[in-house]
């Protein structure tokens, strides 16, 4: 019991990271059956796929149950991977190197932002001050032809894979019990709300895909992204809105009504983060947005969805409940 | 003997980092020595650290390749880079011909073409701000010396540009 006070989160998250771990454990044995007998290449994607996940899940968890200042530092490379992936994959002038530099040390600034809970500065540092500085820094260079794509470009960037994905973070500080003098108290919630948005997310993400291949169907938007079905959206928003009622009484300061509302809310907005990045893809004739993660593709396809859910979930909660 | 396109001082760490530890003290650069022997901090990093195979550019009598031959007997790996010149970054300039007076003289060792992608947009030629950005490398099959020089070096253009082809890259101006 000792040993369990000292850690960052509470009790209660031990034991839905246990239960991850059997879901887990499950699935692999599924994948396992499925494959026993057949070729090598029989469900090669979906295999690397779950073996991709345990590492994920295990390099998520180390990250969040060591200490708070881990955590914060892991998410910042995640951000810092995100937009590394995203900077690679678009095209850029070579006149921006510097500002492209700029846009990167905007990283650790805010998520030092995050880690001293400081809400003012951290939601104002990029959309107010990075986006009036790097077009200035832009102009210095001097460079005019094709100035409005490239600024238009990078400003997106690190919207989506450095102020979106910071909210997330900020969920490790948002239950603050106690100000004294600047240094704020926080207490061990915040990393369950931080472990429910990404499960909550990623789960969605998975039912989604599920349900879409049980049932098929007609398709939402096949221009964008043609493994998209009707029965797959609905069928991951009423699973997402289950898991939620049942993780948050557990885990969050959330009643039964507004959990089922948040896991509705993550399910629809984690699906227009998807196709949001899919859209890039399509635009960019590029199929993922890089080869970090076996079976899954770049980081930034597996964080797509989270983009849009994880300040959404932010400001969900922060308005109704700190 | 590894032959690469070149762009960014990164080239040859990248390479270098392909390799496993055990083999790397076998594996010799072969680098410009008015450029890197010009002060003796950078000659001792490059030399002692790398170690680098200095080539004189301009010629001063002797046989400038004497070192590589050396190396190639003592079984070392040689990395290359044909274009002789880092040059504007994420451009393929025609290839100086020094690579092809080394395969003759050794037509058994094996020339393996590797094409890299985006460290000149990292850390190009003439600027000393690195910025991050993820790197290609493609890996083309083993070439042996053929007979004849021109045709030669001809198929190893041919061979890196076809490697560049392979990957998708973005627009860079």
């Amino acid at each position: 019991m000792n040993l369990i006070e000292q850690l960052p989160i509470t009790q209660n998250l031990l034991y839905i990271i246990a239960g991850v771990y059997v879901l887990l454990c499950l699935a692999t044995i599924i994948v396992s059956l499925m494959r026993r007998g057949q070729t090598q290449e029989k469900h090669l994607e979906l295999w690397l796929r779950v073996k991709s996940w345990w590492y994920m899940i295990t390099i998520f968890t180390f990250a969040i149950c060591i200490n708070r200042t881990l955590s914060v530092i892991f998410l910042g490379l995640i951000s810092y991977l995100a937009l590394k992936e995203y900077l690679s994959m678009i095209p850029t002038r070579r006149a921006d190197r510097r500002v492209l530099f700029w846009a990167y040390i905007a990283i650790p600034i805010q998520y030092y932002w995050v880690y001293s809970g400081w809400y003012g500065m951290f939601i104002i540092f990029i959309p107010v001050w990075v986006f009036l500085f790097l077009p200035f820094r832009m102009v210095l260079k001097g460079e005019t032809d094709g100035f409005l794509k490239a600024i238009g470009t990078l400003n997106w960037g690190l919207m989506m894979t450095v102020f979106s994905l910071s909210h997330a973070a900020y969920l490790i500080v948002l239950p603050e019990t106690a100000s004294e003098h600047h240094t704020p108290v926080f207490d061990k919630s915040g990393a369950a709300l931080l472990f429910l948005l990404v499960l909550l997310t990623q789960f969605n993400d998975v039912a989604q895909y599920v349900w879409g291949r049980l049932i098929g169907g007609p398709k939402i938007i096949p221009k964008v992204s043609p493994g998209k079905t009707w029965a797959g959206f609905l069928g991951g928003m009423v699973s997402t809105a289950l898991l939620s009622m049942l993780l948050s009484l557990v885990i969050s300061p959330m009643s039964l009504h507004m959990a089922a509302l948040a896991g509705i809310i993550i399910s629809f907005t984690g699906f227009i983060g998807d196709v949001t990045i899919s859209a890039v893809k399509r635009d960019l004739k590029v199929k993922d947005t890089g080869s970090t993660i076996p079976g899954h593709g770049g980081l930034l396809d597996r964080v797509d969805s989270l983009t849009y859910t994880a300040p959404i979930f932010f400001h969900f909660l922060r308005y109704f409940y700190y | 003997m590894i032959i690469a396109n070149h762009n960014s001082h990164l080239d040859t760490l990248v390479i270098l980092s392909l390799f496993p530890l055990s083999l790397l003290p076998r594996v010799r650069p072969v680098a410009a020595a008015d450029y890197f022997l010009r002060n003796p901090l950078l000659a001792w990093f490059a030399t002692k650290i790398i170690g680098i195979i200095p080539i004189q550019r301009t010629s001063k009598g002797g046989n400038p390749l004497h070192q590589a031959f050396e190396a190639l007997r003592n079984d070392e790996v040689l990395i290359i880079y044909p274009e002789g010149s880092r040059g504007d970054p994420e451009e393929l300039t025609k290839f100086k011909k020094g690579i092809s007076l080394i395969s003759k003289k050794f037509p058994d060792v094996p020339i393996t073409p590797l094409f890299l992608h985006g460290l000149g947009k990292a850390l190009p030629k003439g600027d000393a701000v690195f910025v991050p950005f993820f790197c290609d490398i493609f890996v083309g099959d083993a070439q042996f010396w053929d007979g004849e020089k021109d045709r030669f070096m001809q198929k190893l253009e041919a061979q890196i540009t076809d490697l560049s082809k392979q990957g998708h890259f973005p627009e860079w101006i």
